[in-house]
Formats: structure tokens, C-alpha cells, sequence
């Protein structure tokens, strides 16, 4: 798609002398794909935070717009729901909440990962051994099935705790391929090198590994994100979420429960809808740039 | 393959089932909550509530049934005999009813739907992405890429929900409304309806008997179409963009170039030198993406209201009706488990590198 021209001798790539907007604008071309999907990240992020900077909360109260089932019209610009609150503030407090739980199970996810990832490739024994045992186990196990026992057993979940849940429940995936990963690192000669020099493993680990594997990185907290954030509308579309915060899922409980699609009223279903979808297509746009980058191999086609 | 082989691969699923069981086992007992009570007054309040008699009684007797009043390693034991016996107890909701009986009844539901629609995404998907990876597809083919990312960005439950809207709410007033207003003749006002509303919900008309006969199976049929269809649609991508990588991988092989300068027609090249080996990681993907298959479909059953195991949690879940939540989540996690394991253990038996790898 993009890549013609790296091929050819002129590359167009920016020399000393451009200015920083022409550097700028050869590295969006060549990581289009990369680029939009942050650019759509952005644009939800920006209507989360100028949402609820903007929105008073009090409007995703019950009865904030009086009458229930209200068509959009100027004053409420995505009309009411059932119990009539204002949808354009719900799905702006819902879009921060669901945000949360996905950034939170992303660190919480990666974090063990990258940390099992790198202490089982690098040094291996016995950590190692019961770590492959373990995540090659579970990863089998569907996390939903896991998280209905937690949520059904949890009274009130918080927006934190359940993107907690949702980390622990999937660093598995991520444990294995950054494992794999530091195990082909680690026999490279400059890896070699820097033994041979006396650094130490743990200075081996930050100064040669880590930076190595940062886009790699990255790219799986990207796809994390994105699988917490659809894990945890699934939970709450089942009524397992939390109950007393907004999201997006708990909006899709509702509507699910409440007959918003039967009542055509597409204004309540269509949002948190559309904003999932942009949000979702923009991370998996930025995982599959950053493989483009960690992967060279892909880029010799489309 | 060999004896370790199989042993490491069948110690691993025990470990699983192992593993799920005793979750599933110590959760409820952590929790502050006690289920047997809990169900029963949300039965009680259901009856109104005002003449509550004998509640202590009632739970007391429920307890001694489900045998909640044993030692905790009396009920460790008994539930891990549970599992092997495929014996869950009964439901509290729906008692006397069984576990086993109703999972067993809500099965074929499941099988039906989520297992052909599976299969069949992975077979469309899998030979699309292959089309694509194929480098003498026209380029204009290469646009279906990013098309393709975006249908598998949304999720099962999101994309049913707008068919569910379009299919069976928008359609019939959009038909009617070709009706009244465009004067379309009446055949083809029927044939519009044929074509563009499907069943809500359900996995079959109330006065329709699930039986062999023309007219039950069409209207099974028709009401397993909007859930068929959220299904594929959104896995397909999956299988698509996955086999598409492996076709760009295998295409640089020199065995591809090998066939190509032999002059073998470029449909043999394709399938038979190409497909056939860009195809094997995708068994596995099969394997581990039950998972999410399983997640998903959940979510569309419920939906869809289609009676298969998915919608009998949801009624679990919802109804507090703990034993039969933890009966069909053991059930699942078994069947995926096994799976895997049949997975696992004929894998080697396609391909050849595996066999030495471990021999």
C-alpha cells in the first residue's frame, strides 16, 4: 500500500536540512496506517475528556432530561433514554469509564507479561518452567467464564477493580510472546557483546532488551486495551459489570434489557455503539502499524 | 509422537480442568454471600413476599441437599467427583430440574449455530485471506483490508445488535413503506419481506415443533439466519487477515518459485503448493480461538434470545441460580479443554516438523 517507495533509491526521506513538519510528514506516509488508527484514539479521547469537562454529571441522573424516550433535538443532542438521562452525557462519562477499565487491565496485563516475559526468556529455571506451564494452560480458558464467577461472587465491582480482574485474567497471551521474543534476543551478538564487556544481566536487560522490544511491546498493550475493552462490555452486557459507575457496557446492559433495539430507538443504541467501534478499529489500526515497524517482513506487501 | 508427548499434553488438560474446578469451587465459598439464601428470597419476593413462613427451614433443608453443611474438604471432594461424574446436582431456579439435563438440552442449540457458523468462517475466511495474500489478485481486491479490520473490530454482540435493528425493526417499515408509498406489486412487496425481515428471537415459531419436516426445519433455519450472520461476519476478518500473513510468508518460499518455474498451472501452485501450507497454523488458531468463540457467542445467544447453553448462563447468572452457573461453566471448560487436547494430539499427524520436534 505504502511501500513502493521505499524500495526505489529516492526515498524522499528527510534530510538534516528539512524543516520538522516535512520530517513529520514523511514518517505519517510512511506509517499511514499507524497514524489514522491514532487519530482515531484521539478523537475518542478528546470527547471522553471534553465531555465530561463540559457536561455537568448530574445529567446521567435519572430523570436529568424529565421526559423519557426523547428524539434528539437541540437541547438534548442525542435525545433520552428509557429513564431519562441525557444519552450525549452518558456515553461521554460511559467512553472515560470504559477507557479506564481499559487502560488499567492493559498495565496490569502487560505489566505481569512483560515481567514474566522477560525473567522466564532471559534467565529461565524454574519461574520460567512454571510460568510456560501455566500461561500455556490458561490461555485455553475463555477469561469471560472466569470473570462471571468473580463478577456474579462481587457484590459492586468499581471501574477499577474490574479492569484489575480483566489483567489478571489476560497476561497470558502476552507472557508467551514476549517470551518468546527475549528468547531470540538474547543469543544476539551484541547481547554476546555486552556480556563479554561485564555488564550485568539486569543492565542487559534495560539498556539491550527492553529498548529493543519497546514497538513490541507496545503493540500488545495496544491489542490489551482493546481485548479489555470489549471484554468488559461483554461482562456488563451480561449485568456483571459495575452497576454504579458509567460505561459503555453498562449502557449495553440496558439496552439490551430494556428493548432499546424492538423500540427502534436507535439514538440510545447507536452511540456507545459507534464510539466502541471507532475506539476498537483505531487501536487494532495502531497494533498492526506498530507490526508493521517491529516486522519488516510485513511490509513487503499491502 | 511419543508416550511424553501425549502424557505432557493430557497431564496439561487435567491441570486445566483442575485449575477451573477449584476456582469455581472457592469463589462462592469466599464470598460473603450465601447462594442458597440469596436465590431463595429472590424466590420469595417473587411470591409477594407478604406470607413468608418457614424460610429457615427452607434453607436449611436446601443446604443439607446440595450438602453445604459437610467439612470443606468433604465438599472439595465431592465436587471434584462432581466433575468427573458429569454430575452437577440440580438447578435451584428450575429444581428438581437437573444441571446435566438442561445443559444437555440447550446443546444442540449451540453446537448448531456457533459450531457450523465457526466452521464456516473459518472456511470462507481462511480462502479469502488466501485470495489476498496471493500476489496475482488484482489490487483492486486489496482494498477488502482495511474493510476487513473494521468488521472484525466489532464485536459479535455490537454488530447482532445493529442487524438485529436494521433486519427486524428498520426492514418491515422500510417494505411497507414500498408498499404504500411506491405502489410496488404485491409479489414483489413479498419478496422484499422474503429477503429482508428475519425472525427476532428465538430459535423457532411458538407453534413450530422442532422436527424433520420441510416446514420446521425452514423456519429454524430462517431464525438462526441474523445470529449466523452476526457470527461470520465479525470472525471472519480474523481468519482472513491471519491466513493472508501466512500466505505472504509462504509465497516467498523457494518451493512456490520451484513449482512456478516447473510450469505448473497457477491453480495447482495456488492450492496445492500455497493454501496447503499457509493453512496449517490456522488449525491451530481453530484450537485457541475457542475461547473467544465461546465469548462471543454468549453474548449473541443472549441477544438473539436463541435457547442454546450461552442463553441458559445468562438466565443462570441473572436468576442467581449459582449451581447451574457453575455446572455449565465447567461444562464449557471441559469441552474446550477437550477439544484442545483432540487438537493437540492429532496436530502432529498433519504436520510432519512437529512429529520430529518433539520425538
Amino acid at each position: 500500500m505504502m511501500d513502493a517507495e521505499i524500495v526505489t533509491t529516492d526515498t524522499g526521506a528527510p534530510t538534516q536540512g528539512d524543516g520538522l513538519l516535512r520530517s513529520l510528514a514523511y514518517a505519517i506516509n510512511r506509517n499511514r496506517l499507524l497514524f489514522s488508527g491514532l487519530l482515531l484514539i484521539a478523537a475518542v479521547i478528546l470527547f471522553a475528556v471534553i465531555g465530561t469537562i463540559f457536561i455537568d454529571s448530574e445529567r446521567t441522573e435519572v430523570g436529568a432530561t424529565t421526559l423519557p424516550r426523547l428524539r434528539p433535538s437541540a437541547e438534548w443532542w442525542l435525545g433520552s433514554d428509557q429513564f431519562a438521562r441525557d444519552i450525549l452525557a452518558y456515553v461521554a462519562y460511559g467512553t472515560l469509564g470504559t477507557l479506564t477499565i481499559g487502560f488499567i487491565a492493559g498495565l496490569v496485563g502487560i505489566g505481569i507479561g512483560t515481567v514474566l516475559g522477560f525473567f522466564g526468556g532471559y534467565f529461565g529455571g524454574i519461574i520460567d518452567t512454571i510460568a510456560v506451564i501455566v500461561s500455556d494452560s490458561f490461555i485455553t480458558i475463555p477469561g469471560l467464564l472466569i470473570l462471571i464467577v468473580v463478577g456474579a461472587y462481587v457484590d459492586t465491582l468499581s471501574v477499577e477493580q474490574l479492569g484489575i480482574f480483566i489483567g489478571l485474567v489476560s497476561w497470558m497471551g502476552a507472557t508467551r510472546v514476549i517470551r518468546a521474543q527475549v528468547l531470540t534476543l538474547k543469543n544476539r551478538a551484541y547481547v554476546e557483546v555486552s556480556k563479554f564487556n561485564g555488564q550485568r544481566d539486569i543492565e542487559i536487560v534495560f539498556a539491550e532488551l527492553i529498548p529493543n522490544l519497546a514497538p513490541f511491546i507496545a503493540a500488545s498493550f495496544v491489542g490489551a486495551v482493546a481485548g479489555a475493552i470489549l471484554l468488559s462490555i461483554g461482562l456488563s452486557a451480561l449485568g456483571l459489570g459495575p452497576q454504579n459507575e458509567p460505561s459503555l457496557g453498562l449502557m449495553a446492559d440496558w439496552f439490551i434489557r430494556y428493548g432499546a433495539v424492538p423500540q427502534g430507538l436507535w439514538f440510545w443504541f447507536g452511540p456507545p455503539i459507534v464510539v466502541i467501534a471507532v475506539f476498537v478499529v483505531g487501536l487494532f489500526m495502531v497494533t498492526a502499524g506498530l507490526d508493521q515497524i517491529a516486522n519488516p517482513r510485513l511490509r513487503t506487501s499491502v | 509422537m511419543t508416550i511424553d508427548y501425549v502424557l505432557k499434553r493430557v497431564a496439561m488438560f487435567v491441570f486445566i480442568i483442575l485449575f477451573a474446578g477449584t476456582l469455581n469451587f472457592a469463589l462462592p465459598r469466599l464470598s460473603p454471600t450465601n447462594p442458597v439464601e440469596e436465590r431463595l428470597y429472590t424466590l420469595l419476593q417473587q411470591a409477594g413476599g407478604a406470607h413468608i413462613g418457614n424460610v429457615e427451614k427452607m434453607i436449611a433443608t436446601y443446604e443439607e441437599r446440595f450438602g453445604l453443611n459437610n467439612p470443606l474438604w468433604r465438599q472439595y471432594l465431592n465436587y471434584l467427583s462432581a466433575i468427573a461424574r458429569l454430575d452437577f446436582g440440580q438447578s435451584i431456579a428450575l429444581f428438581p430440574a437437573d444441571v446435566s439435563a438442561e445443559v444437555r438440552r440447550a446443546l444442540p442449540w449451540t453446537i448448531g449455530l456457533v459450531g457450523t457458523t465457526t466452521v464456516l468462517a473459518a472456511l470462507i475466511g481462511s480462502f479469502f485471506g488466501a485470495w489476498l495474500g496471493w500476489t496475482r489478485t488484482p489490487a483492486a481486491i486489496s482494498f477488502v483490508v482495511p474493510l476487513l479490520l473494521v468488521v472484525t473490530a466489532v464485536p459479535f454482540y455490537l454488530l447482532g445488535l445493529l442487524l438485529l435493528y436494521g433486519f427486524t425493526v428498520f426492514s418491515p417499515a422500510f417494505t411497507d413503506y414500498m408498499q404504500d408509498v411506491w405502489r410496488i406489486p404485491d409479489w414483489l412487496y413479498q419478496f422484499a419481506r422474503f429477503l429482508l425481515v428475519w425472525p427476532s428471537g428465538g430459535a423457532h415459531s411458538y407453534d413450530i415443533i422442532p422436527s424433520f419436516n420441510f416446514t420446521a426445519i425452514y423456519d429454524i433455519l430462517r431464525h438462526a439466519f441474523l445470529p449466523a450472520l452476526a457470527i461470520v461476519l465479525s470472525s471472519i476478518g480474523f481468519w482472513g487477515l491471519g491466513m493472508r500473513g501466512m500466505m505472504v510468508t509462504t509465497m516467498g518460499e523457494d518451493y512456490i518459485k520451484l513449482a512456478e518455474f516447473k510450469g505448473l498451472r497457477e491453480r495447482r501452485v495456488f492450492l496445492r503448493y500455497a493454501v496447503r501450507n499457509a493453512l496449517l497454523p490456522s488449525v491451530t488458531g481453530l484450537a485457541l480461538n475457542l475461547a473467544f468463540v465461546v465469548n462471543g457467542s454468549v453474548l449473541v445467544e443472549v441477544l438473539f434470545a436463541y435457547p442454546g447453553v450461552g442463553n441458559l448462563l445468562y438466565r443462570a447468572i441473572t436468576g442467581n441460580d449459582y449451581f447451574l452457573m457453575q455446572g455449565i461453566i465447567m461444562y464449557v471448560i471441559l469441552a474446550i479443554g477437550l477439544l484442545l487436547l483432540i487438537v493437540d494430539l492429532i496436530y502432529p499427524l498433519i504436520d510432519p516438523r512437529i512429529r520430529y520436534k518433539n520425538a
